[in-house]
């Protein structure tokens, strides 16, 4: 009996699987015959309101479904046309007068004018709303005043609107990058009579972002979202520039680098979001056509709080800089292609390279240790390093605390916490050293310098110098190239003397792309329209 | 019986309030809030979002406000997922795990009780060591190693399933067997004993005396008492089936409401947290029920008042 009972199990089993059915056509070939791109996101956006999210992972959805009134050529990141099809610069260059595309449309049909831009500024600069980017539009004469509820007059605010074609914008001083602006998301307009449809102007908990509601004005219109599930758009039919588009819709898969990587090798998905540190070197060996590392605008650094014990003396904190070996750390621990960093800001962020402001150089460092009286790091009292809990993390921080035991005799003890605990920690001020990066939010060095400002917000270091306060006014003030730059390299110098940060590598994207993929090139902003995209069948490829 | 549902839903309302008074001062009490990120907002700004979800009042108010909004069935937005309310997410994401929770309790059974009858049949032979051996593996080897294994061989290498997802019907195969198997080797070990139990008793030897066929006897007369203790067992384990299927919703990328569960803890989306703690509370305490009640309905000898 029990043979017969196994045989039939057996055949069961069978008939499951078979009904199971294996998917005859993997999503990669159905993509290139319908041109629908699977990509992975790697984690769920947080919302789709342009105004009130902050990450890269909301960056990616809601580059397919709104269009600012610039946007950026993907493969030398030069500004074009988006909403405005020109503009211009007064003299002073203080006030920009942008021409509306007339043929810009909203996904319902509706004309898209320069009201709209005038009612989303209000919005995302209104205090009520609690727009956690809302200073990335301070560079808008009034805006910062109206925000921190100074002014609560909206007209006296930098922005004006002659007629529905032409928007004006009025800065409080001199932004060179100010044409970089309008492409980042909260720059974005939203469609007015859908907000107030659903709530106030105000109103953070509102359904206006839900599929059945949601109007955009980018190449791509909503068409489902699941939470954990998946964001599918569609092509707009009413986009400016219908014709430009080549796919016909994006399926936005918020899966993590795990699944993301089993799901690539199994060919249902075109892009990952980024690869797992365990298979890079599988990848290079295998497929290595696949594989891409583009350079990123990111630092990451450690964090050293200023206030406590030894960590008080600069010579202290450049000694634990110069001995870490970047080098060894990119190649043989990270492996994913990232630049071992000697100076804060990341390489051509906006034109601006930084001189490299200092080196691995452990001798030197040996005897900044001594200097500040602990040769050989004697009498050097036990510091704590904090991480958030992460495996990646807690390689790097093994590694270089290994290079400070050897090379100058420290030691130091590593915790981790869970990424919420860490932040409040960190914000608190609760730690000798942490873990740290920095993702800029626009080309321009100041976005990274910014970061060592005493005003600043997220100057976790307590750091605080005037004259490098004064040092980076002065180049922000400058409308010439050559002397912001100067101004700026002045900055990093006096950064890197300070030591508040310690840089240990420049970020890269590193992501797993199918050849059929056109049209995706490496920037640092990792900015893909993605209208530029296609998919293209490639003959041996699949 | 009509005495004893009254009781346990009268019991049910000091649980719930405990469970909800206890997870709000954890909550309370837990570093980091919601609206922390890596790049911070200004303090101001963090205030006046807070003040969107009432978190500007005093504790208490919050305290007396939050039970209230709960007894009038109103779990409040998500503070991590914009746009989204807690009642929202739990109706998207529950028929998933309920649906998901199902199959894995269809292949435990159907695994499970067929083993666990075997092994007792052939009590005391190298059959029932092998069976046995092969249940105390399904023990053994946790959803996260049985998981990528089924994964690697019938999705990577065989591309019969896909590697991810809800979508098709055959995404149901891989998830459902990983959670199924755990519970199955359980099964058959509870049924095993049982049966073992039952076949002591002179009503079986009376039937087979009677002459029965012996797959009637063990069917039949032996199956309904020796599943008894494997009854017990399912309250708790289709609650766990249920609720506890996030390692096989997160290795499978499922949106089932088990990630949602833990995922809310580490976003301290605190609505959400709370949303799902309640509905699983209760969804537990009426799985209990349903249990004792099938149970007196398979075995009249136990009494209760």
């Amino acid at each position: 009996m029990n043979l017969r009972f196994i045989a039939t199990s057996l055949l069961l089993l069978k008939i499951a699987l078979s009904l199971g059915c294996s998917p005859a056509q993997t999503n990669v070939e159905r993509g290139i015959l319908e041109q629908e791109l699977y990509i992975g996101i790697g984690t769920e956006p947080s919302g789709l309101d342009p105004h009130l999210v902050s990450g890269m992972t909301e960056h990616y959805v809601l580059l397919s479904l709104f269009e600012g009134l610039t946007t950026l050529d993907p493969k030398t990141l030069e500004i074009l046309p988006g909403v405005a099809r020109s503009w211009s610069v007064s003299e002073d260059g203080l006030s920009y007068t942008f021409d509306l595309d007339p043929e810009a449309r909203w996904s319902n049909g509706d004309s898209l004018t320069a009201y709209d831009f005038i009612f989303s500024y209000q919005r995302i600069l209104s205090p009520e709303l609690g727009a956690p980017y809302a200073y990335m539009l301070y560079a808008i004469k009034g805006a910062e005043a109206f925000h921190k509820g100074k002014i609560q007059d909206f007209s006296s605010v930098g922005i004006r609107a002659p007629n529905p074609q032409t928007l004006c914008i009025e800065l409080h001083s001199i932004t060179p990058y100010f044409l970089t602006l309008p492409t980042h998301f909260t720059w974005w307009p939203v469609h007015k009579s859908t907000i107030l449809k659903h709530g106030a102007m105000t109103d953070r908990i509102s359904k206006w972002t839900q599929p059945k509601h949601f109007v955009g004005n980018g190449p791509f219109a909503l068409k489902s979202w699941r939470l954990n599930n998946m964001i599918k758009v569609e092509k707009n039919p009413h986009y400016r520039a219908q014709n430009s588009v080549q796919l016909n819709g994006i399926h936005f898969l918020p899966i993590n680098l795990e699944t993301e990587e089993r799901a690539f090798r199994a060919g249902q998905i075109h892009l990952t979001s980024g690869i797992p540190i365990a298979r890079i070197d599988w990848y290079k060996k295998e497929r290595p056509k696949n594989i891409r590392f583009d350079p990123f605008l990111g630092v990451y650094y450690y964090l050293i709080n200023t206030s406590k014990g030894p960590l008080k003396d600069p010579k202290v904190r450049k000694a634990l800089a110069y001995s870490i070996n970047r080098e060894q750390l990119t190649e043989h621990v990270l492996k994913g292609g990232q630049k071992p960093a000697y100076h804060f800001t990341p390489p051509n962020t906006g034109g601006y390279t930084s001189n490299d402001c200092f080196s691995y150089d452990p001798e030197k460092a040996r005897q900044l240790l001594a200097e500040a009286g602990y040769p050989n790091g004697l009498g050097f009292p036990e510091i704590e390093f904090l991480y958030n809990t992460s495996e990646s993390h807690k390689i790097i921080a093994e590694a270089i605390q290994q290079m400070w035991k050897k090379e100058l005799g420290v030691e130091i003890t590593l915790y981790n916490q869970e990424w919420k605990v860490y932040l409040s920690s960190r914000q608190a001020g609760d730690f000798d050293i942490a873990r740290s990066s920095w993702i800029g939010d626009y080309l321009d060095p100041y976005t990274f310098l910014g970061l060592g400002e005493s005003d600043s917000g997220n100057n976790h270091s307590l750091w605080q110098d005037s004259v490098y306060d004064e040092i980076l006014s002065q180049a922000t003030q400058s409308l010439d190239k050559k002397m912001r730059f100067e101004s700026f390299q002045k900055a990093e110098n006096h950064l890197i003397e300070a030591m508040p940060f310690i840089p240990i590598f420049f970020y890269v994207r590193s992501l797993l792309i199918d050849e059929s993929v056109q049209g995706w090139y490496p920037n640092t902003l990792d900015y893909h329209p993605y209208q530029h995209l296609s998919l293209e069948r490639i003959p041996d490829s699949i | 019986m009509f005495k004893l549902i009254i009781k346990r839903l009268l019991q049910a309302i000091p649980t719930l309030w405990i469970i909800a008074t206890i997870t709000f001062v954890l909550m309370q009490l837990t570093p980091g809030g919601p609206f922390d990120q890596e790049k911070p907002v200004t303090p101001e700004v963090k205030l006046l979002i807070e003040a969107h979800y009432g978190m500007d009042q005093p504790i208490y108010e919050q305290y007396i406000r939050f039970i209230k909004n709960r007894l009038m069935g109103d779990f409040g937005p998500s503070y991590k997922y914009i746009g989204w309310d807690v009642d929202e997410i739990i109706a998207q994401s529950f028929p998933i795990s309920l649906e998901l929770g199902f199959y894995a309790l269809i292949i435990a059974l159907i695994i499970g009780v067929p083993l666990g009858v075997f092994a007792a049949l052939y009590h005391g032979t190298k059959m029932e060591t092998l069976l046995m051996g092969i249940a105390l593996l399904g023990i053994c080897l946790p959803a996260f190693v049985l998981g990528p294994l089924l994964l690697l061989i019938f999705s990577t290498e065989l591309g019969w399933f896909n590697t991810f997802g809800w979508n098709v019907a055959s995404d149901r195969v891989l998830p459902a067997v990983t959670l199924g198997l755990f519970y199955a080797a359980f099964i058959a070990r509870l049924t095993r004993s049982g049966t073992l139990d039952v076949l002591k008793h002179p009503y079986i030897q009376t039937a087979r005396a009677k002459g029965l066929k012996e797959s009637k006897v063990i069917w039949i007369h032996t199956l309904r008492s020796s599943l008894s203790p494997v009854v017990a067992y399912l309250g708790p384990a289709v609650a766990g089936m249920i609720s506890g299927s996030f390692v096989v919703e997160t290795l499978f990328f499922i949106p089932g409401l088990g990630s949602f569960f833990i995922n809310s803890a580490f976003n301290r989306d605190d609505t959400m947290v709370m949303g799902t703690v309640l509905f699983y509370a209760v969804l537990i305490i009426a799985f209990n029920l349903v249990v004792d009640l099938i149970q007196i309905w398979m075995n009249p000898k136990i009494k209760r008042d």
